[in-house]
């Protein structure tokens, strides 16, 4: 299915990351958008409330980030596209709904403009610290899938392939951007409706009575049951079976657990999305996301005067994380450098990826500002030795 | 009682008439029905039902006026009450007496 | 005539079709009011006449939580306290269903407080059914922002001394357009006040004070259940149009029920429509009707 052009705005624009994500968000269908204000993510917000009310969509500022993340949830469910956005604080706050998302899979997109943490931390200025959280951030076993963007135009791409991913596969996607990228204004091209490629929700076919809410013994990816056409269906946060009942014991615990999170592990072939460049001949590989990904780029062009040979992956989806890719380089390379602005998050996942088959390092960085592409430099020079 | 008004239609006004049905197996004998019931037609029974409470039984089976009360105040669902469409025998309306 | 027909299961209740019947009996206690406030709840919902495919209950957490779970209507049961908002979400997305929130006094009113109070001041086109048992009793008995003072529980063994909430108070400050407060042995008005609930457009709230035998009535030595629903009988107060500042309800004294709130105020799809038709004219096609494109 395509976008209907009465939500895209084609045609080349000068528009910061956060614009354009919400854009994206727009192109994609979303027409429920709950959120809560906070730096640097409220440009999001902003846009939306601004474009929707002649496309036909709400948005609705709620009491907080709680309320943010169950209102979108329950808009998913009466059949819109929605979405939230945040930082911070507000990430940790919407971790508790966006585990009953999971649970409930239910598509949905949020996006989180990173800023430097623990608490307040820096509300103003990036990070990506946040990429742990993202992964592990609600209670209990998941998989997850996250995208992290490296420049407005990717914000706007990327938001639309978050909404189709998480129709695809019916769970929430996380797109974990950061100030940086958000406040960073860019040329973003915005093509016709009729070039940009929608999924759309699936529902069941059966007839009421004879569909079920998590129907996984039939389905890939069980087909959602649409609210008001007689389904009458019931769905839990606990525990369930594909009836949606609650069961609560050990038994009925591995199936659903198993089950939501082996829907993402079987198609991680179909969801991972790696950018590579020179890696073939590669002796050291330059991995990166987000906004890193490009502070990368000077250091890179550098070594390779001094005749290093490094290639590089910039990593468009970081979860799930590239493992087979990771491994398969390892046994090839010498080194695998990751370069994140936290303190070594993604870093341990290509570290035990690596299983000692390379030398891992981590250039890391604990916020504020994006790394000094001297200390990149350095890096690759130290792992050329 | 004796100080109600005895309403001039009296003749007219047949007093509906209920059959009571008690799914035993889902009572938990809270005893609502038997207190409520306003014409005293229930008690609770000495027998156990499968959980081990005592549900209640009919003994005045013909005083049941299909009120409701019981299938209403009901909070296991255990109790309901159908309207019985011809009246059998006349009961004595105690303002009569 | 013999009258005593007493089947299994093969039996059908009237309320059957409203009940998920492969889930009862329900999980919850003797003399619990909770099934009394379902049959409420059915029986007005049978008697609006309303297209049950349009009609949605969503819970939080709690022994109410699980009300969600046993309804025959597209149900969700949801995280504690949340059950307002996604509730908002899916009122939102859905404006011609009839949205309910069915759920306890803890999640509505403690950790679902700020999302109580903001959906009343949006008026939101939402039922709140609070069953308020004046305790956590799922988890055990734990001191609740209802308990009365000097009643106990688990977590405040020796009496409490917190100043309890006046949900009507609290509901009707808000911005609820629609208040009552009844009993569960109020079966009768309960049902009309359900009833009137979910015809009112915006937010409407009913308070359900309901008898709960294992906890509340043991740790304080009130009884059975049973004797809960006495204690109502002989001490409820009916006042409509109360002062809702005099509705309090303290320890094993008077409570004040009836109907306390029934204004009509714009709901929030009706503000959202007005606000936007002010400023975008004809261009704005009014959200919530049908414009037969979806």
């Amino acid at each position: 299915m395509k976008a209907k052009s009465e939500n895209v705005l084609t045609g080349a624009h000068y528009l910061d990351g956060n614009h354009a994500s919400a854009e994206g968000a727009i192109a994609a269908g979303c027409k429920f958008f709950a959120g809560y204000p906070i730096t640097p993510s409220t440009e999001i917000a902003e846009r939306v409330a601004r474009r929707f009310p002649l496309i036909g969509g709400v948005f609705i500022q709620m009491e907080d980030e709680l309320a943010s993340m169950a209102a979108i949830l329950g808009a998913a469910w009466g059949g819109r596209k929605s979405m939230s956005c945040t930082s911070g604080p507000g990430f940790s706050l919407m971790m508790e709904n966006f585990g009953l998302g999971i649970m409930l899979e239910t598509p949905c997109v949020l996006v989180n403009v990173q800023r430097g943490g623990p608490s307040t931390g820096l509300p103003t200025l990036p990070g990506q610290a946040d990429m742990m959280q993202a992964r592990w951030g609600s209670h209990g076993d998941y998989e997850i899938i996250a995208l992290a963007p490296d420049s407005p135009q990717e914000s706007f791409e990327l938001a639309i392939h978050a909404f189709n991913l998480s129709e695809k596969y019916r769970t929430p996607v996380l797109v974990m951007t950061d100030e940086c990228v958000g406040h960073m204004t860019e040329k973003v091209v915005i093509p016709p409706a009729e070039e940009i490629d929608l999924v759309e929700r699936l529902y069941t076919e059966k007839p009421p009575g004879e569909a079920q809410p998590f129907e996984w013994s039939n389905y890939d990816i069980p087909p959602m049951l649409p609210v008001g056409k007689g389904y009458k269906f019931h769905i839990t946060g606990l525990t369930h079976d594909e009836r949606g009942y609650p069961i609560i014991n050990a038994e009925a615990q591995d199936e659903n657990v198993r089950r939501v999170s082996d829907k993402i592990k079987r198609h991680t072939d179909d969801i991972i999305w790696l950018e590579e460049k020179d890696t073939d001949d590669a002796e050291i590989i330059m991995m990166a996301y987000g906004i890193s990904s490009r502070v990368m780029q000077p250091a890179i062009a550098r070594a390779k005067q001094d005749g290093i040979k490094v290639g590089q992956i910039k990593m468009v989806t970081v979860w799930p994380f590239p493992e087979k890719r990771v491994r398969e380089l390892a046994g090839k390379v010498k080194a695998l450098i990751m370069v994140e602005m936290n303190l070594g998050q993604v870093y341990y996942e290509m570290e035990r990826c690596a299983a000692g088959k390379c030398q891992t390092l981590l250039v890391d960085h604990a916020g504020g500002t994006v790394h000094n592409p001297e200390v990149i430099y350095n890096a690759i020079k130290e792992a050329a030795k | 009682m004796r100080f109600w008004r005895i309403p001039l239609d009296i003749d007219q006004i047949k007093i509906p008439r209920g059959e009571l049905h008690i799914i035993k197996e889902r009572c938990k004998g809270c005893a609502f029905c038997v207190e409520y019931c306003p014409k005293g037609v229930l008690k609770l029974s000495d027998e156990f039902n499968a959980k081990g409470y005592h549900p209640p039984e009919v003994i005045k089976p013909n005083e049941c006026v299909n009120c409701d009360l019981c299938e209403m105040l009901c909070p296991d669902f255990a109790i309901y009450c159908l309207r019985v469409e011809e009246c059998q025998e006349e009961v004595p309306v105690e303002s009569k007496k | 005539m013999s009258v005593e027909i007493q089947q299994p299961p093969t039996e059908e209740h009237p309320k059957e079709k409203l009940l998920r019947m492969d889930r009862i009996p329900h999980i919850w206690c003797p003399t619990c009011g909770l099934g009394t406030t379902i049959t409420a709840m059915a029986t007005a919902l049978e008697q609006l006449e309303l297209d049950l495919n349009d009609v949605a209950v969503v819970s939080g957490i709690g022994c109410t939580g699980r009300v969600a779970g046993y309804m025959k209507l597209d149900s969700f049961h949801t995280t504690h306290g949340r059950s307002v908002p996604f509730a908002l979400g899916l009122h939102i997305a859905r404006p011609d269903m009839k949205t309910i929130v069915f759920s306890g006094d803890g999640d509505l009113i403690s950790i679902g407080g700020n999302h109580f109070i903001h959906t009343a001041r949006r008026n939101v086109d939402m039922t709140v059914i609070c069953v308020n048992n004046f305790i956590y009793a799922m988890t055990g008995g734990q001191v609740a922002p209802t308990t009365p003072i000097t009643a106990r529980s688990s977590t405040s063994p020796y009496g409490n001394y917190e100043h309890p909430f006046n949900l009507p108070l609290l509901a009707a400050s808000s911005g609820a357009v629609y208040v009552a407060r009844w009993t569960a042995l109020h079966i009768r008005r309960l049902t009309t006040a359900i009833k009137e609930a979910i015809a009112k457009p915006g937010f409407s709230f009913v308070e359900v004070i309901a008898p709960c035998s294992t906890l509340y009535a043991r740790l304080n030595k009130l009884g059975s259940g049973l004797d809960l629903m006495k204690f109502y009988h002989d001490n409820s107060v009916i006042k409509h149009g109360a002062d809702l500042r005099e509705v309090d309800i303290d320890f094993q004294t008077k409570i004040v029920v009836g109907k306390f709130v029934d204004i009509e105020k714009p709901t929030y799809i009706e503000c959202l429509n007005e606000g936007n038709k002010r400023v975008f004219g004809d261009k704005y096609k009014p959200y919530g009707v049908d414009h037969g494109d979806s």
